[in-house]
């Protein structure tokens, strides 16, 4: 039997970032995945004969320029030029609709002259805040117990930058730092179509409205994200989401890695407080100095390593990690392109969003708090196939959307809610693209508990852990233990659920391989 | 003017949610509960001593406490122990429970067995101390100074185990004295001379069952009796009734406290704050600073803060130790600083007496390391005498000694002696 120095659980993208860099270092790595393919969330699957979609996350904004430099992405087909950003399209059912291009909003158009002026000022405002977190959005977060010399170097790199800004910047900085969004926008903005876009955005994949305090965190995530260069900026690879994956996988491959699929990790074996391997659900046992779960953090320490080898105030603190998904994920095969209100060709190739104002988004997310759907359901879409016909057979088209609020604990039952919530999104798409729902072959809808079921995720939230303040930073997954160590020696976490977040980003899974070779692991 | 002033009274038909809501919060009506034995300490309370036991009346003194000291020592005295923590842990799944919450190895604690131990949080410091009772292979007894049940239940998840507070339901007693054996013989406890120390055994009162076990907090011979609440005063009676041609007192706590400290015992909260009592940081403890380090088992399965402790001993991070302190002279050091060379403040006394068993001036002291550990000498404390409104400043000398401050044959003598 070969030996390995590392096993890692889960081959998601972070998985196998962690596994590729691990393996980049001179460690011989084992890659466990469950499903049948690796890469997760990330995946591009076919839904209906001919018909392929990235599986849940279906854009690329957030991929970290470390992970496509150390794993040399580049060389192994993963390209992005300027030309391939895509716009962001708020959709209106009368007139045209209003169109951020370039790299989130370089260009606005569809909106007053004055409203231009107001949003490149916002824009710029908003992207130098977020450039201020970005380091610490990236990077592993600071260990307050015993910070090292370059901890302490990093965050005196960002005090500067943040003491850069000048005295009244800094103060407005922190004075809307954890700020709603809907606020701020009302402060800057006057175009509730704009409003909207920016609060669907900040509020997307979490259960925040936004009025619900801290919600502009989420626009400030989005935006320490960036692609090809720019932050902000959003691309649909070519091939879907899977196409990064295998660009990952091949690097992977290519750095020695061993990747088994189809094979799932029953218990992670602990002796003397160490984690010393993993017990397959073929009985087979496989040995090694690291283990790194890239899979749920809860799902790692409560099912695999178990309550009983760990101490009860750390078991409280994951088991009261919330992660219940807020978000469903929607697949039609139609017979052909829709044609969306007051949208253009190339705006059809971008993402199209449906959230006419804060104010209706909020009003999407108060039925969510209650266990209940949204009956106006806010979404972003998009059209993957117009770009690249490979995804759809010839003629016909996929249109993939993310849509919210979808609570993981409907109060009905998903049995009963699911065709009923099918029923509320195609209303909305019918009156923004009208004779759509004429044109639809066949339709998959993922609630957070098919995502749950589908791809391993508990609650299906793709973050693993609500993102919000208190589950950021330093206390993500939990406080105390957010540097991708845990209390089992041996043992490491490199998923979502892990500093900074989900997002197809690599970052998680890069930080804990990075800190795995730090520690001689 | 007054009149002017007040509010016409106004009279309202009784609201019945109201009125139902207001009877379902009576509790602020009883302050301190009573224990089921409250009827007969009533009625021996000459002193009117009272304190707060974790809710409970609980006496000091009932007539005299260096008398009710005395029947510990030499006699057989009966104090009351209901207002102690106890929790019912049963199941399949207890000993790993208990095994995983607790120090000590309970693998190894037979049923019929009990052992002294402590629990620790996730930094190693300790939650609290107290007795673990095995009753049979899957039921246990834990008593405790404080509360832990959300700490208990959450411990629980994921091990085969139901855990449920019963101090209210189940009432105790200590019997302790030389003369405890024969009280509970003539009282017709058949068998009560096989048990040894730490053994436990069940035996029959009034057609119900109870607990007795060879344990105590004075070092002496002595004995605890778990039941039923509803049995407290028959059996109160019937050990008195047996009692009383061997001496047998009740007695409050002061007496017991004298006792414990002779023996060397510390007390939760008195001795070292707990983890979840204290506010500041340096007030937390772990084991091995409180003199519990010889429960800490690193050979067994994981439990609460073992990493945390096993860390703090590898890498010397143990600021604190807890020693025994005999200093010359016979005024009681209580709340004493420690200082070493006459000067420098090394640490402070939690507990002193003038032991008459002993006849030496005892105290428990918590020192900083590494005083009272590599460095014993030239201690002194600082004891503060008031005399007529003035304090009198006595700089006396202290010496680190082994606890227990006496050691009694009888406490284990098997079998026990008839006095």
């Amino acid at each position: 039997m070969t030996s390995f120095d590392v096993i890692a659980i889960g081959g998601g993208h972070n998985g196998l970032v962690a596994a590729a860099t691990l393996a980049k270092a001179g460690r011989k790595v084992v890659v466990l995945e469950a499903a049948s393919a690796v890469g997760g969330a990330a995946r591009t699957e076919e839904f209906a004969p001919g018909f392929r979609v990235s599986a849940v996350a279906h854009l690329l904004n957030r991929l970290h320029p470390d992970v496509v430099k150390t794993l040399e992405l580049e060389k192994h087909g993963l390209q992005f030029a300027r030309t391939d950003f895509l716009p962001s399209v708020a959709l209106s059912t009368g007139g045209p609709a209003l169109v951020l291009y370039g790299a989130y909003g370089e260009v606005l158009t569809g909106a007053s002259s004055a409203e231009q002026s107001a949003w490149k000022e916002l824009r710029a405002q908003l992207l130098r805040y977020a450039g201020i977190l970005k380091p610490f959005l990236s990077r592993r977060p600071p260990d307050l117990a015993g910070m090292s010399f370059k901890e302490t170097a990093a965050l005196g790199q960002a005090a500067l930058s943040l003491k850069k800004l000048g005295k009244e910047d800094m103060r407005d900085f922190l004075r809307v730092l954890l700020m709603n969004v809907a606020d701020l926008l009302d402060e800057q903005l006057a175009d509730d179509r704009l409003k909207g876009l920016l609060a669907f955005d900040a509020t997307l994949g979490s259960h925040l409205g936004p009025r619900s305090p801290t919600s502009l965190l989420g626009l400030y995530y989005r935006l320490a994200g960036e692609a090809g260069g720019a932050a902000g900026a959003q691309l649909l690879p070519r091939g879907g989401m899977g196409a990064v994956v295998t660009a990952i996988r091949a690097a992977a491959e290519k750095a020695g890695v061993t990747i088994r699929t189809s094979i799932s990790v029953a218990k992670i074996i602990v002796e003397n407080g160490r984690a010393a391997g993993v017990a397959l659900d073929n009985s087979e046992v496989l040995r090694a100095r690291t283990i790194v779960s890239a899979i749920n953090p809860a799902t790692t320490l409560l099912d695999l390593v178990g309550p009983r080898e760990i101490d009860t105030g750390f078991l409280r603190k994951v088991k009261n990690i919330r992660m219940k998904g807020d978000a469903a994920k929607l697949h039609l095969a139609l017979d052909r392109p829709p044609q969306f209100t007051g949208a253009d060709a190339a705006d059809h190739k971008g993402r199209l969003v449906i959230a006419p104002s804060p104010d209706h988004v909020e009003r999407a997310f108060n039925p969510s708090k209650y266990g209940e759907f949204s009956p106006e359901p806010v979404m972003e879409i998009t059209l993957p196939s117009l770009a690249d016909p490979s995804l759809a057979p010839s003629g016909a088209c996929v249109l993939s959307a993310v849509v919210q609020y979808a609570p993981y604990q409907l109060k009905d039952g998903w049995n009963a809610g699911k065709p009923k919530l099918l029923k509320a999104i195609m209303a909305q798409l019918e009156s923004y693209a009208p004779g759509i729902g004429k044109t639809v072959q066949h339709s998959e809808l993922l609630t957070p508990v098919d995502i749950e079921a589908r791809y391993r995720i508990p609650g299906g939230h793709w973050h693993h852990g609500e993102l919000q303040a208190d589950q950021m930073l330093i206390s993500r997954p939990v406080s105390g233990w957010s540097g991708y160590d845990t209390p089992l020696d041996g043992l490491f976490l490199a998923g979502a659920g892990s500093h900074p977040g989900g997002g197809v980003s690599g970052a998680p899974g890069l930080n804990a391989a990075r800190r795995i070779i730090a520690m001689k692991g | 003017m007054a009149q002017a002033t007040r509010k016409k009274p106004t009279s309202k038909a009784a609201d019945p949610i109201v009125s139902a809501r207001i009877t379902a919060q009576s509790h602020f009506r009883t302050l301190r509960f009573g224990t089921p034995f409250q009827p007969r300490i009533d009625a021996l309370a000459k002193t009117q001593d009272w304190y707060n036991w974790a809710g409970y009346r609980a006496p000091y003194s009932l007539w005299d406490e260096e008398l009710e000291y005395f029947a510990i020592r030499s006699q057989a005295a009966l104090f009351d122990i209901s207002p102690m923590t106890k929790y019912r842990v049963e199941g399949p799944g207890a000993e790993a429970f208990l095994d995983r919450v607790t120090l000590r190895d309970v693998t190894k604690l037979k049923p019929g067995r009990v052992h002294y131990t402590a629990w620790c949080d996730d930094e190693g410091f300790v939650l609290d101390d107290g007795t673990l009772f095995r009753l049979s292979p899957t039921r246990f007894r834990l008593c405790s100074q404080e509360r832990h049940l959300p700490w208990l239940l959450d411990s629980a998840i994921g091990f085969e185990v139901t855990v449920e507070e019963e101090t209210e339901a189940v009432a105790g007693l200590a019997l302790q004295g030389p003369t405890s054996f024969a009280v509970l013989r003539d009282a017709g406890f058949i068998g009560i001379e096989k048990l040894k120390a730490f053994d436990l055994a069940e035996f029959e009162h009034d057609g119900a069952t109870l607990t007795i076990s060879r344990t105590g907090f004075t070092g002496d011979l002595g004995y605890e009796l778990f039941f039923s609440a509803d049995q407290a005063l028959s059996l109160w009676d019937r050990l008195m009734t047996a009692g009383e041609p061997r001496g047998i007192r009740a007695i409050g706590y002061t007496a017991l406290n004298r006792a414990r400290l002779e023996a060397g015992l510390i007390v939760a909260n008195a001795d070292f704050t707990t983890a979840e009592h204290a506010i500041r940081a340096d007030r937390l403890r772990m084991p091995d600073e409180i003199g519990l380090g010889f429960m800490v088992d690193a050979e067994k399965d994981h439990f609460n803060g073992r990493r945390a402790i096993l860390e703090a001993r590898a890498r010397r991070k143990l600021r604190h130790v807890l020693v025994g302190l005999e200093i010359e002279g016979n005024i009681p050091a209580e709340h004493a600083i420690v200082y070493c060379k006459k000067s420098q403040e090394v640490g402070l006394v939690s507990a002193a007496m003038w032991s008459p068993m002993a006849k030496r001036n005892i105290a428990i002291a918590s020192l900083a390391r590494p005083y009272g550990d590599t460095m014993v000498e030239d201690l002194w404390v600082e004891i503060y005498a008031m005399r007529e409104l003035q304090y009198q400043k006595l700089m006396k000398r202290a010496k680190v000694v082994q606890r227990p401050f006496i050691k009694l044959d009888r406490r284990t003598a098997n079998p026990p002696a008839d006095f």
